[in-house]
């Protein structure tokens, strides 16, 4: 065990340190200087500008040798210090992830694992009902190969320009200020649901189109018809295809948990979400590399720690897993 | 090993715990997030003022009849309020908590005392001398003085990271009580001492003399220390809130009441969402570029929106979008073929087609209609250019210009613009100019620029001012460096003997019109035979008003014709604030 996860902790450590130094250098190589750009809208003189200048590279770590913008950029990361945003100068890229990512988290997290639990108990159940087979399937294939702007469209035309059962966009209506108050928290609520509805939805039919052929592919499987000539009931069969079955699906979940840090762009700025996918996409609009690159950070630790976790969860679940580990041949 | 049972039971309580979890996470994080709560207010007596606060000084909501909710002018979360930030600071920073000295009325061409009660020449038009108003007040409950003035002069004029620096070159402020006399070390710059009155902002002498001299642009100011009407509330990711102060010195020495308590500046979505906002009456104000809005004005649709022109271009001119090329290369340093672009393009195309009227020509000159009074009209009708396919052809063969192709480039994103270059190009593609256009990102574009490294692009960084100097030094400032960071003459034109005159123009008293007019007609003269860039279009202060929730919004030609912009440099700078205190509620429908 111990060696097992000494060699993990490497292979992460290895990743991330590969990761930062990628990120570093993004906002080095994209070309054109974004202190430049920014102090355009200044009109200085050029004494006025060298000053400017100098005080804001410090600011983005951009003045001096590669070499000490690299050390000083690793410095500020294990200080948790992730930089400042230039399109949202002089404000600290951990305050507005720190702002935006609750939003994301509490979107996200509900939406893909509510799906994915309920999308593969559908899907298990179709493997084995006709009846169900042909009618959640087809609503499977429908909602997962439904382009999601168009159901980002129509379900708040519907719910909220039509029937307005719910508000339109945003993280919580504008006439409130965010307090401890039942007003406030029904008013994320309603906020919340839409872009909770539609990520579910799509979610859904490709864990239940997933889970589903996985059991009937378990289910005909040799070991399963071994049980069933050992005169195995028919439900103890199921639980174990189910088991076998579920070890890709959870693979597919911790891939999508790992990037929730990321936000879901194309949701969040349907919605207006206040969300990190939101940040994300205005820092490319605002041209904000130095936001960017600390949003990478967040998602490169999000992705590895996601990783690490699912990692532990498959030893306690897979004995192939934890027989590897002893040494054993799979 | 015994393995758990891994079951696929789907357990209702489970899920609901789940559930709930995610949702406690996001309210905690929606309340803690208000942390940006100013409390800066919070011991002052403007802050105790406030009537309907419950106990504590709290409220929860604003409510709607006392609110404001306006938009166009923020893309990126709130994070400062420090009024030299010129490149980030939040809408209102300057206007509604930082006040200039006067306000400049582009419909009158004069400018308005505001924090001072005068500013007067001595008769050698050597020494400023400016009454500061008695009886205002910081938010913190400290009287505005003289020394607050002085010590914004002197650092403007003194510290070259202060923003301001040019404009009040070799001032020297002293106070004494209310009085501040302003010397100046050299001839001052009248024009460029006039747009400082205007622009720049009063701050607190035992505010920001805290603030190390290098910082002064660049530090972040959260709890920010005013005069002006409002006091920051709260902010966040998606609003600011600014909350009027009952005691502000507008009240009694202007008359200026506002009939709304709060103001709500909400941070931009799409152009989509900024309408729908707009027609469900979420938004009152709108600063949005907001296409064909024009099809939705004078109660058509219902929709009962107001601009500031209530016919073509409903929008009032802001700055002057222009087309500028490198006047080094080949084959932009011939006269000839300069005149041939500018008698090639057709400004309509671009109003109609990308701006849907919306937009008007510019003046050949570029000068906006503001700064009519200093347009020569004989020289332009005598030297100026428009639409004229044939005589730009005749002007091409002239200038030796074989076909190669030159390139056009506006930042990528710019949608206006990058619909107004191809514009452009079919334009000059149609007299035989050969135009590729290309978008690179804005700092790849700036830094293009700046460096003097593309042959064509679009431009209009000489904002509306008070006076054409700004747009002449703009044009024809020297000397000319590798990297033009001032973002003064980008198009490297190199001309001497003009750049005599704006300097000679700057040294003129503005009082002394005549002078300043001959100066100005001459330069006109000398820009128009020479052309080193094209005017094009006036890039217009965009402006819609819902009147759901407010009504008497300003209009052109009526009393009340106050500027309704909020941009960074219109408010606080213009006079904005006149039509934010003009509004009314509407009569409640019945």
């Amino acid at each position: 065990m111990r060696r097992f996860l000494s060699r993990k902790l490497i292979t992460y450590l290895i990743a991330f340190v590969i990761g930062v130094t990628v990120d570093w250098g993004i906002p080095r190589l994209i070309p054109g200087d974004p202190v430049q750009a920014y102090l355009s809208q200044f009109s200085l003189q050029p004494a006025g500008y060298d000053a400017l200048y100098k005080t804001m590279s410090e600011a983005f770590g951009t003045n001096g040798s590669a070499w000490d913008q690299y050390m000083h950029y690793w410095q500020s990361i294990l200080t948790w210090n992730m930089g400042v945003s230039i399109g949202n100068f002089p404000a600290r890229v951990t305050t507005l992830v720190g702002q935006a990512l609750p939003y994301t988290l509490a979107l996200l997290i509900p939406a893909i694992v509510l799906s994915y639990i309920l999308g593969n108990r559908l899907g298990a159940a179709a493997a084995r009902r006709k009846g169900l087979d042909n009618s959640v399937l087809p609503l499977g294939y429908v909602f997962q190969a439904m382009p999601y702007p168009w159901l980002a469209l129509i379900i708040p035309y519907l719910l909220a320009v039509v029937w307005h059962v719910f508000p339109l966009s945003g993280g919580y209506s504008n006439s409130l200020l965010p307090t401890w108050s039942w007003t406030f928290i029904g008013s994320l609520l309603t906020h919340w649901f839409l872009p909770f509805l539609t990520v579910f939805l799509v979610s859904l039919g490709g864990w239940a189109i997933g889970m589903r052929n996985l059991v009937i592919y378990e289910l005909e499987n040799d070991s399963s018809r071994y049980l069933r000539a050992l005169g195995a009931r028919e439900r103890v069969i199921r639980r174990y295809a189910y088991r076998n079955a579920s070890l890709p699906q959870l693979s597919g979940l911790a891939l999508q948990l790992g990037v929730v840090v990321g936000g879901n762009i194309v949701t969040e700025i349907a919605f207006q979400y206040p969300g990190l996918g939101k940040l994300l996409y205005t820092a490319i609009g605002n041209k904000d590399y130095f936001l960017l690159q600390g949003i990478f950070i967040f998602i490169i630790i999000g992705v590895l720690i996601a990783n690490f976790i699912i990692d532990l969860v498959f030893i306690s679940i897979d004995p192939r897993t934890r027989l590897s580990m002893q040494g054993a041949p799979a | 090993m015994p393995t758990r049972k891994m079951t696929g039971r789907w357990r209702p309580a489970k899920l609901a715990a789940m559930t709930a979890a995610g949702l406690l996470t996001l309210a905690t994080a929606a309340a803690c997030s208000s942390s940006g709560t100013s409390s800066s207010g919070g011991s002052s007596p403007a802050a105790t003022g406030a009537s309907s606060a419950p106990a504590g000084g709290a409220i929860t909501s604003f409510p709607r009849n006392e609110t404001l909710y306006t938009s166009g002018t923020l893309y990126g979360a709130p994070s400062t309020w420090n009024p030299y930030n010129l490149g980030n600071y939040t809408t209102g920073a300057q206007g509604l908590i930082y006040e200039p000295l006067f306000l400049y009325d582009p419909s009158k061409g004069d400018l308005k005392p505001w924090l001072a009660e005068s500013g007067t020449w001595d008769a050698a038009n050597k020494v400023y001398t400016i009454k500061v108003r008695d009886n205002v007040k910081w938010s913190n409950g400290q009287p505005l003085t003289g020394a607050d003035v002085a010590w914004s002069i002197n650092s403007a004029s003194t510290n070259a990271a202060n923003p301001y620096n040019s404009n009040a070159a070799g001032a020297q402020a002293a106070a004494s009580g209310n009085t501040v006399t302003v010397t100046f070390k050299s001839t001052p710059n009248y024009a460029a001492w006039d747009s400082y009155l205007w622009k720049a902002p009063v701050v607190s002498q035992a505010e920001f003399s805290k603030v190390p001299a290098t910082q002064i642009a660049t530090f972040a100011d959260t709890k920010p220390v005013g005069t002006g009407p409002m006091t920051l509330l709260t902010y966040n990711a998606t609003e600011t809130a600014y909350q009027v102060k009952p005691d502000w010195w507008g009240s009694s020495a202007m008359g200026l009441n506002f009939k709304f308590k709060y103001l709500v500046d909400v941070v931009n979505g799409s152009n989509n969402v900024e309408l729908g906002a707009l027609t469900s009456g979420q938004v009152d104000w709108s600063n949005n570029f907001l296409p064909n809005i024009n099809q939705l004005i004078n109660g058509i649709g219902g929709y009962g929106f107001k601009t500031y022109y209530p016919n073509a271009p409903y929008m009032m001119p802001a700055n002057t979008a222009w087309l500028e090329f490198n006047n080094t290369k080949a084959p932009f340093n011939n006269v000839n073929f300069r005149k041939a672009m500018a008698y090639a393009i057709d400004p309509q195309h671009i109003v109609n087609n990308v701006y849907g009227g919306l937009v008007q020509a510019a003046n050949p000159t570029g000068l906006l209609p503001n700064l009519s009074k200093y347009i020569d009209q004989g020289v332009v009708s005598q030297y100026g250019f428009k639409y004229d396919p044939a005589k730009a052809k005749s002007f091409l063969a002239q200038s030796g210009y074989k076909g190669q192709q030159i390139t056009l480039q506006v930042p990528n994103g710019w949608t206006d613009w990058m619909a107004a270059i191809n514009t452009l190009a079919q334009d000059l593609k149609a007299v035989g100019i050969n135009v590729q256009t290309v978008t690179p990102e804005y700092p790849q574009r700036t830094t293009n620029l700046t460096t003097g490294n593309y042959d064509m692009a679009i431009d209009n960084n000489a904002n509306l001012d008070s006076t054409p100097w700004t747009y002449f030094q703009r044009v024809y400032n020297l000397p000319i460096q590798s990297q033009q960071t001032a973002q003064l003459n980008w198009e490297r034109t190199n001309s001497p003997a003009d750049w005599a005159l704006v300097q000679r123009a700057g040294a003129t008293p503005t009082s002394d019109t005549a002078s300043l007019k001959a100066t100005y007609g001459q330069l006109e003269k000398d820009f128009l035979q020479q052309l080193p860039m094209i005017p094009v279009w006036y890039n217009a202060a965009w402006f819609q008003g819902s009147t759901q929730h407010w009504t008497n919004y300003p209009s052109s030609g009526t009393a009340n014709d106050a500027i309704p912009s909020l941009w960074r440099g219109y408010i606080g700078a213009l006079t904005s604030i006149y039509a934010l205190a003009n509004l009314s509620p509407a009569p409640k429908a019945s």
